[in-house]
């Protein structure tokens, strides 16, 4: 019989943990894909965040360490600049990254490190039962934001791909969604786009990855994804902020 | 003939680690240790190392945990404010078992405090410092002699055991400058780390990690840490005897305090009073043999410090109630004279002597 569909290499057996409708499955296999494309698995070192996907250490079958919440990019600094030869990448969720690690993750774009992030933005603290996190849209209801997200309270969501791609320097700065399987082609090339950056010692990358979160949101899981694409995807635009040599 | 030189403590920190094979800082400005991470931005590039200047104290001490996972010899230093800072990391390193150095140049406290020397982070040293069961091992070094041996120490113990280590100056100790010597042809004996994430090659993954969520799991890993702190306890603690043999007050002081006591010591044995001192060398473990060889005699144990009585808990615990145990400090940034302790030593003889 002829084999049509196989496990994507890098990715171990073990069963995910996540909702179902969540689609970190999806943005695992995309790096998982590209880790194996590049022909990288050996020397890929995983940074795991505090937040959903704390336990990504499971599901590829790589290096990781466990970062304390907000600071896998400068784990990751750590150990890139003990082993330059490694392909080293966080993947951080909008709490970890967004809230707690901002410094870190401003600063290691700012220092240019040869490394990769993978930045899920679901618009709420998954793990947690729903908070506000700094990328929580106007109105949306949170735990904490049981009324909506008020402006004169909170402020407007943060941006992070526009911010990041304001540093100079040679950065590849994209940002994609997981909505409808086009959108999965796409987020594809920027994570192979991403993982390149790093594995060409051209610079620091960041793949930004819209994602629906139906338990917290309280919909199913195809509404979910139709919330991401019609909630998340006006206020945050997709595509290539920077490409190393310049402005995208 | 082994290399004699003239340094600041804080150079001969960061040059003793260098010998000991540390290649990697990455540390954060504050005073009064900015010396050290100098040094090491001037030199660690000349032998192929690399020093970073981190955003803050939490992005230093978790790039400390990315290059020890890494497998490297690595550390970071600081002061007070910026040591609690760290705490989170370090947590982090003593649970995953990864090897590191944190020199510690203490100032007063609490809050923002001053930028002169004080010993009140003793407490946060011996004590773990961060959340969790777990301890660092501590060293409070007397001189930038023995600050340069044990940092070199240092580096060693923190493979052997795979646990962070503080070494606890102050501002004195990390600014003035004496005599330092170097052994020669010293070669670092690092051990092998299958265990880095260094990439997995052909082999199977590895992985660093603190995350239990069974508990019965979370606490056979505390057990297994357990194991290596009660290691320690039996074999790294380190001190100074100084006239112990006759000593009726037994004054206990580490570092400049110890140097303060020392000259106290001096001027109450020429009135009469036979003092003499334990000085630890190992805050943790701290060291409890020699409060056995002369807890029996010694009319009053004297806990000097530049806190408001820290150490102090450690020395009633290792007397544990068979002496008077007495606490003189100063705080704030303010050294003890000689005098003071002097007075302070008569004080526990007379006290002593009306028993």
């Amino acid at each position: 019989m002829k084999k049509v569909f196989a496990r994507t290499p890098v990715l171990t057996d073990a069963n995910m943990h996540y909702c179902p409708g969540c689609t970190h499955g999806v943005a695992h296999r995309l790096v998982a894909e590209a880790i194996d494309e590049l022909g990288v698995q050996g020397r890929t070192v995983g940074i795991a965040p505090v937040g959903c996907a704390v336990m990504a250490y499971n599901y590829l079958d790589i290096d990781w360490m466990q970062a304390a919440h907000g600071r896998a990019p400068a784990v990751a600094t750590g150990i890139k600049r003990v082993r330059p030869e490694s392909v080293v990448f966080t993947y951080q969720g909008d709490g970890d990254l967004a809230a707690i690690g901002t410094a870190e993750i401003v600063h290691a774009a700012m220092r240019n490190e040869r490394i990769t992030v993978i930045f899920i933005n679901n618009a709420t603290f998954g793990m947690t039962g729903g908070q506000m996190a700094p990328t929580t849209l106007i109105g949306q209801k949170t735990t904490t934001t049981p009324r909506g997200r008020d402006v004169k309270t909170w402020g407007y969501p943060l941006r992070v791909a526009e911010l990041l791609a304001a540093i100079n320097g040679d950065l590849y700065i994209a940002r994609v969604s997981l909505h409808d399987p086009a959108n999965v082609m796409k987020a594809k090339r920027a994570i192979l786009k991403a993982f390149k950056t790093q594995v060409e010692d051209r610079g620091f990358s960041m793949v930004e990855v819209l994602s629906g979160c139906s338990t917290n949101l309280g919909i199913s899981a195809l509404e979910a994804l139709r919330w991401v694409e019609e909630n998340m995807i006006p206020y945050y635009p997709l595509g290539e902020f920077r490409t190393p040599g310049g402005v995208a | 003939m082994p290399e004699r030189l003239l340094m600041k403590g804080n150079e001969a920190a960061a040059e003793a680690a260098i010998r000991a094979g540390c290649r990697f800082f990455f540390g954060y400005p504050i005073t009064p240790q900015n010396e050290l991470p100098e040094y090491m931005a001037r030199r660690l590039p000349e032998v192929g190392g690399v020093f970073l200047q981190a955003e803050s104290e939490l992005a230093a001490i978790n790039m400390v945990y990315g290059a020890s996972g890494a497998g490297a010899r690595v550390m970071t230093s600081s002061s007070s404010p910026g040591v609690t800072l760290k705490q989170e990391g370090i947590s982090y390193l003593a649970a995953c078992e990864l090897p590191c150095v944190i020199v510690n140049m203490v100032r007063g406290g609490p809050g923002l405090g001053g930028i002169q020397p004080a010993q009140s982070d003793y407490f946060q040293a011996t004590r773990g410092g961060g959340h969790g069961d777990y301890r660092t091992l501590v060293f409070g070094p007397g001189s930038v002699q023995e600050l340069a041996e044990v940092m070199m120490r240092a580096f060693d113990v923190a493979d052997k055991y795979r646990n962070p280590v503080v070494v606890l100056g102050d501002g004195v100790l990390g600014q003035m400058m004496e005599p330092v010597e170097f052994p020669d042809d010293y070669t670092p004996d690092i051990p092998e780390k299958p265990w880095a994430c260094t990439g997995k090659g052909e082999g199977p993954k590895r992985l660093i990690n603190s995350l239990y969520l069974v508990p019965e799991l979370l606490e056979k890993h505390n057990l297994h840490l357990q194991e290596k702190f009660s290691a320690m306890e039996r074999d790294e603690p380190r001190w100074e005897e100084v006239d112990l043999d006759d000593a009726a007050v037994v004054v206990v002081a580490y570092g400049t305090t110890a140097r303060v006591s020392r000259a106290a010591i001096e001027m109450a044995r020429a009135e009469g009073i036979p003092a003499g001192m334990i000085r630890p060398i190992t805050l943790w473990p701290f060291p409890v043999t020699p409060f056995e060889k002369c807890v029996g005699r010694a009319r009053a144990f004297l806990s000097v410090e530049m806190s408001m009585g820290q150490m102090v808990e450690d020395v009633r615990l290792a007397v544990a109630g068979r002496a008077p145990v007495r606490f003189y400090g100063r705080t704030g940034g303010v050294i003890p004279s000689p005098r003071e302790v002097l007075a302070a030593i008569r004080d526990a003889f007379k006290a002593g002597e009306a028993q």
